[in-house]
């Protein structure tokens, strides 16, 4: 789960890491207010979770409290890579010397938790990593030890800090780490990590993304700080029916068991022409009710002309999936044609409840795909 | 031949009084897997399955010679089961859970590989050799012996190829389903050493996904090490960057990742890749 630069930051301050005073706003009053109240120059930053926030405009300087409150007025409603911006963050605006960035992640390759540092800093990381990899310097901690203080130094000296500013990169790197463990995160970055003018550590920036699958230790956390205006209505339904769902940008509806066979229905799709609505994954051993919620999720979307049923009963039963497809038929009432491929546990069965009820099923995977497409084209040259 | 399981598996099942674990032992007895025992903490002495329940792994692996686990724990206490398998000396611990945090994972990780055992998965389907033994949640009536070894992150799209394979004739000598999650016990390089080595497998095939770059260095691998034909699949083409399809592991982040740069290294290394899962078998 993703959340806001003014949360992770309020997370990091819990730690000893240094961050600027800062305050949200929703309106351009607010900001205004904020500027007035902190007494000097501010900037005035977009809250979406989407990346690149600078480049588009939603990061703005701002000297005197006018100024705040006209940046507020253009930022505030601005539409960030399809996220329209509620929120800004006012911030003391600070005079940097020297940026950094400084990061942990999960490190698949090395089946641990490493800590990247660049003396490149202000810019994605990602970037650097492509065009010089050669200025990002790694360190994987130990996951019994955790990151040592030598291990710390060693990433200092390697950014070729000056020696006064060794011990208090130190105890960032490791209070970094430490909330990376205690917080359960994916990712957790400061980019920028400055050194002002004034000769001080400031985090100016900070990502966190926490794992989805530690919630059941953090539910508080994950409560309070998730913003469902950030989300599709779709995706927070999907969510709360136990599926896992992902709007994407085609006109043909997927259901499917399992994430791999989801995957690879979806690239099915495309090998035919057609392009896929959405991923979803009923999960293992789905009963009828699930299978109709995903229905109703589905057809949500405007843009579906038709929906794929691909079904491999294992865990998941072919008779239960059909009687959810009836229920679905029943409930909701579409008009959207349902293709339906059912292999596996008791598909026999399930074909025989769709044949009753007069639902087309087809035997294989790319037989079905390739119906789908021509239904769904059908569809959009009627139109 | 196979690999990892076979007739002489004693299997044991941790979490087989619950909900999951119980239906998947009936299935695996049914199958004609050798189960020998149960674990769950304060039901030892008791039955389940028609098999005797511990309260430990150790009780269990000193009263049956149990070698290999399979874990229905849910994810909260999955990471405690599979430390405790490994203490046991448990050589083979097989996790099904789905949803363990991947901090747990790190940890486990590498306390399994100290005491020297293997894990499997976890957020994986299990393992199966034919005829022989079925050590997962897998529809066993889809399987037929044979010499085709498989590998794969997914579960249901590993029943879509083995399917596939077996209405054609391809039997198979032991599939095995790795997991999605960042961080899992044994990987594609792992399990691709383990069918080049056993001499009843001939063909290999390996089942990827959009997510991390296990594949990729799976198809160096394959290049330097694999003398058998290796035909192979990646899944999430038409997946989009920066959204967690399913799997825990299945998301493309900073642009790395996609099916596209591993479906490149699988034929610069010299696997021929499928469009479609069925079409796996046409090629073998």
């Amino acid at each position: 789960m993703k959340i806001h630069e003014y949360q992770a930051k309020h997370i990091l301050s819990r730690y000893q890491i240094p961050v600027q005073k800062g305050e949200v706003a929703t309106t351009p009053e607010e900001a205004r207010a904020i500027a007035v109240k902190f007494g000097k120059a501010v900037v005035v930053k977009a809250q979406v979770h989407a990346g690149g926030r600078g480049k588009a405009g939603g990061v703005k300087f701002s000297p005197t409290p006018d100024k705040a409150e006209e940046n507020a007025t253009k930022i505030l409603g601005m539409d960030i890579k399809g996220s329209k911006v509620r929120k800004v963050l006012v911030t003391d605006a600070a005079d940097i010397a020297k940026e950094f960035y400084l990061g942990v992640i999960v490190d698949r390759a090395a089946k641990g938790i490493t800590i990247m540092a660049s003396a490149e800093g202000g810019i994605e990381i990602e970037e650097v990593a492509k065009d010089s990899p050669e200025k990002i310097i790694k360190v994987v901690a130990d996951p019994f030890m955790g990151l040592l203080d030598y291990q710390a130094r060693d990433i200092a000296l390697a950014l070729n800090l000056p020696s006064d500013k060794v011990r208090g990169f130190s105890v960032i790197a490791k209070e970094l780490y430490k909330a990376f463990v205690e917080n359960d995160c994916d990712i957790l970055e400061i980019n920028p990590l400055v050194i002002t003018e004034q000769g001080d550590w400031l985090a100016l920036d900070a990502k966190l993304v926490f794992d989805d699958n530690a919630e059941y230790r953090h539910k508080q956390d994950f409560q309070a700080l998730r913003d469902l205006d950030e989300e599709e209505r779709a995706e927070i339904d999907a969510r709360v029916a136990g599926l896992s769902y992902v709007k994407l940008e085609g006109d043909i509806g997927c259901v499917v068991n399992g994430a791999g066979l989801a995957m690879a229905t979806m690239d099915s799709l495309k090998l035919y022409g057609g392009e896929p609505a959405n991923f979803l994954d009923i999960g293992g051993g789905a009963k009828a009710e699930k299978v109709t919620a995903a229905m109703r999720i589905i057809l949500t979307d405007p843009n579906v002309k038709a929906i794929l049923f691909n079904i491999f009963g294992g865990i998941t039963r072919g008779d239960d999936v059909a009687r959810g497809i009836i229920a679905g038929v029943e409930q909701i009432q579409t008009e959207v044609p349902i293709v339906i491929r059912l292999v596996g546990t008791n598909s026999e069965e399930g074909r025989k409840i769709l044949g009753e009820a007069n639902l087309r099923s087809a035997e294989t995977l790319m037989e079905a795909a390739k119906k789908v497409v021509e239904i769904a084209k059908q569809r959009e040259a009627a139109n | 031949m196979s690999i990892l399981v076979n007739k002489n598996t004693r299997l044991i099942v941790q979490g087989i009084t619950g909900r999951e674990g119980g239906y998947h032992t009936r299935q695996m007895i049914e199958y004609g897997t050798p189960v020998v025992g149960g674990v769950v903490p304060g039901k030892g002495g008791e039955t389940a399955e028609g098999v005797p329940v511990f309260s430990s792994v150790r009780d269990a692996v000193d009263k049956t010679e149990a070698n290999v686990t399979i874990i229905y724990v849910p994810a909260p206490y999955a990471p405690d089961a599979i430390i405790e398998a490994a203490d046991a000396g448990i050589p083979l611990i097989v996790c099904i859970t789905e949803g363990i945090p991947v901090l747990d994972m790190v940890r486990v990780f590498h306390h399994v590989k100290r005491k020297g055992s293997r894990l499997i998965g976890p957020n994986c389907p299990g393992l199966i050799t034919p005829g022989e033994a079925k050590v997962g949640i897998m529809p066993g009536f889809i399987h037929k012996p044979g010499k085709i070894g498989l590998v794969s992150k997914s579960g249901t799209l590993t029943y879509e190829v083995v399917n596939a394979l077996t209405l054609k004739g391809y039997g198979q000598s032991t599939a095995v389903g790795i997991g999605g999650d960042p961080i899992i016990g044994t990987s594609f390089i792992d399990i691709l050493e383990l069918f080049q080595n056993d001499p009843d497998t001939e063909k290999i095939v390996m089942l990827g996904e959009i997510g991390g770059n296990a594949e990729i260095l799976a198809a160096e691998y394959v290049a330097k090490h694999i003398t058998k034909p290796v035909v192979g699949f990646i899944a999430g083409q038409t997946a989009p960057a920066g959204k967690r399809m399913g799997h825990a592991g299945a998301i493309i982040s900073g642009g790395e990742g996609t099916a596209a740069e591993k479906i490149a290294a699988f034929k610069k290394y010299g696997i021929e890749v499928a469009d479609s899962p069925a079409q796996i078998a046409d090629i073998i």
